[in-house]
């Protein structure tokens, strides 16, 4: 579903990005994991065809990422670790917003909310502005109106920031049941015991992809009992600070 | 074409539930309106006047009833020669009017090359000396002197109404306030809010989303050009003999270009308030300063006076000014409407330019 190879990105003569290469399968949770300053958002933003990368290629939903980054953009949902839902808008009207932005039918929209928000119990409360809506639920319904145009890969750069514990596990099981249905789900998160919820994930440091592998196996290669440990194995012998 | 209909609600959405805001942007030009056509004014009105009279003539008594009875002068007394300088250093009086001896045989030109009258002013505050010392020169013009005065005929705004000059320039000011201002604001405010990353990972071109942001600003400023006309025609009396047709497309234009400038101030930076400094500190200064709203632009320094043929609003408010007040057809404001044409092209052309830059 999403297949990188050699992907660099210059600022000048500053590496953000330094020839990561990966793949990743329909239907997977894929963790992309790094301190802040790695490039892990440089290479989010060019997976999504918001930035050009400077070599390497790449294919993401089937589409190029140098030619096709039109296409790319109808495929995948997105969802920042800033919230995204308009707070003068109510809940509803944010789902119709971001459902007619692509493309859809206000009849298949209106399908599609009412199932969305069926499924985390929030239908009554559709008509709420979403300013009075506490701040958990809001990251979850954010989720939902990623979700809305049934993406083939959905990119969450630090979904739970700021997020209570409780909320966080139900934001995870929300996230497992759309990869359950098919859905790639590439997450960024600083939680490291988020990442043990991934399939696999990767560790970036300085730009360079440190380690890819499945939580289970790099806790084992790592001979330490936590992802908390290999990600601070890997990331003290970073030289970029911040 | 759906898509922006579904942003357009979006943007229409975010001001009808602002409501405190909406009324400020539909408030302000009507209260701006009020007050300069009624509160604030620059016409000079009910000053004080004393006499110097040796003779208390019947003529004089005539000129002197004449004054009072205007609404420009009030009538204070008669002072003495020796008297002039207290009443006028003490405030009681702003100016004096002291008439020769021979005041009547001056008048009906039997002493020729002598003065019959002398104004004595408060120069203090120029702006009153000098109507008063104007209206007083024509009003006695007026009383059948044949002493050699100029006879003065002010076209198109014979009562020099301070309120008919402000409209345009109200109008000149509005708009950039509301579609400068605005504009830039809701745009930098989604930038804020991170919205505006998601709504550039979705499908829509940008170019959508910024229109989608002016379109309700526009109707915005639509409904204040139509108060703000309305309020000229009806409440302040401006004549409007020019054509109607003129003066609403040069305000279209203007618009766009205001909305140009919004767009442009959002390119250049990412907080809501320094949008709001720079719309208003770089934006309505110049306005204020060099568009001949405050001050007319043939005042100026001679240093500074280029700088006013940059500002838009100054070709904005003299088209206003000539199809307004003086009542000229269309083909009497080519000259400023090209050059506001023009710079709406330019304006929306970098404007778009730099939108672009940005996002790579």
């Amino acid at each position: 579903m999403i297949s990188v190879n050699n992907l660099t990105k210059m600022f000048g003569d500053f590496k953000a990005v330094d020839g990561i290469s990966f793949d990743v399968a329909k239907g997977e949770i894929f963790g992309f994991l790094g301190a802040n300053g790695a490039g892990k958002t440089t290479a989010i933003r060019i997976l999504c065809g918001l930035s050009k990368a400077t070599s390497g290629s790449g294919h993401v939903a089937g589409c190029d990422i140098i030619t096709q980054s039109e296409d790319i953009k109808r495929n995948i949902g997105y969802m920042c670790q800033k919230f995204s839902l308009y707070e003068d808008l109510t809940v509803w009207e944010n789902m119709e917003l971001y459902g007619g932005i692509y493309g859809m039918k206000t009849k298949d929209v209106h399908l599609r909310a009412e199932q969305l928000l069926k499924e985390v119990d929030f239908y009554e409360h559709r008509n709420d502005l979403v300013k009075s809506i506490p701040t958990g639920w809001r990251q979850k319904l954010a989720f939902t109106v990623a979700n809305i145009h049934s993406p083939k890969v959905i990119f969450l750069d630090e979904p739970t920031g700021g997020v209570d514990p409780l909320t966080r596990r139900q934001f995870w099981s929300m996230i497992r049941k759309t990869a359950a249905e098919g859905t790639t789900v590439f997450v960024t998160t600083h939680y490291m015991d988020e990442a043990e919820y991934c399939d696999r994930v990767s560790i970036m440091v300085d730009g360079k992809i440190m380690a890819l592998d499945t939580p289970a196996a790099l806790i084992e290669k790592f001979g330490v009992s936590s992802m908390d440990e290999v990600f601070r194995n890997l990331a003290r012998n970073a030289v970029r600070n911040e | 074409m759906n898509r922006l209909l579904y942003f357009i609600k979006k943007e229409s959405l975010h001001i009808l539930r602002d409501i405190r805001t909406l009324l400020v942007v539909i408030g302000i030009p009507i209260l701006l309106m009020l007050l300069f056509g009624f509160a604030i004014s620059t016409d000079v009105n009910n000053i004080n006047v004393a006499v110097c009279a040796p003779v208390r003539a019947e003529s004089i008594e005539k000129v002197i009833s004449e004054m009072d009875n205007s609404e420009l002068f009030t009538f204070k007394g008669y002072v003495n020669p020796d008297e002039i300088d207290r009443a006028l250093r003490s405030g009681k009086v702003g100016i004096v009017v002291v008439f020769a001896d021979d005041y009547d045989r001056i008048v009906s030109g039997r002493i020729p090359d002598e003065k019959a009258v002398q104004i004595v002013l408060d120069g203090s505050n120029p702006n009153v000396a000098a109507s008063g010392a104007a209206y007083l020169t024509a009003m006695l013009g007026g009383m059948g002197s044949e002493a050699g005065l100029v006879e003065n005929h002010i076209l198109y705004n014979p009562q020099m109404k301070s309120a008919y000059n402000f409209v345009p320039g109200i109008l000149g000011l509005i708009f950039i306030l509301v579609c400068a201002m605005m504009t830039s604001i809701s745009i930098v405010r989604e930038k804020e809010l991170g919205t505006m990353e998601v709504l550039l990972v979705s499908p829509v071109k940008p170019i959508w989303i910024i229109l989608s942001k002016m379109v309700p600003y526009f109707l915005l400023s639509c409904i204040n050009l139509i108060s703000t006309l309305l309020i000229a025609k009806f409440a302040l009396g401006v004549p409007m003999t020019g054509s109607i047709f003129g003066i609403i497309f040069i305000s279209l234009t203007y618009i766009l270009l205001s909305l140009g400038f919004g767009l442009l101030v959002s390119t250049v930076t990412d907080k809501q308030m320094v949008a709001l400094l720079i719309s208003g500190m770089i934006l309505m200064l110049p306005i204020m300063m060099f568009s001949g709203m405050l001050f007319p632009v043939e005042n100026l320094p001679a240093v500074l006076k280029p700088f006013s043929y940059i500002v838009p609003a100054r070709w904005y408010i003299d088209a206003m000014r000539k199809l307004m007040i003086e009542g000229l057809e269309f083909s009497g404001v080519i000259l400023e409407f090209s050059i506001l044409c023009f710079m709406t092209v330019g304006i929306l052309r970098v404007a778009l330019m730099k939108f672009n830059d940005r996002l790579e």
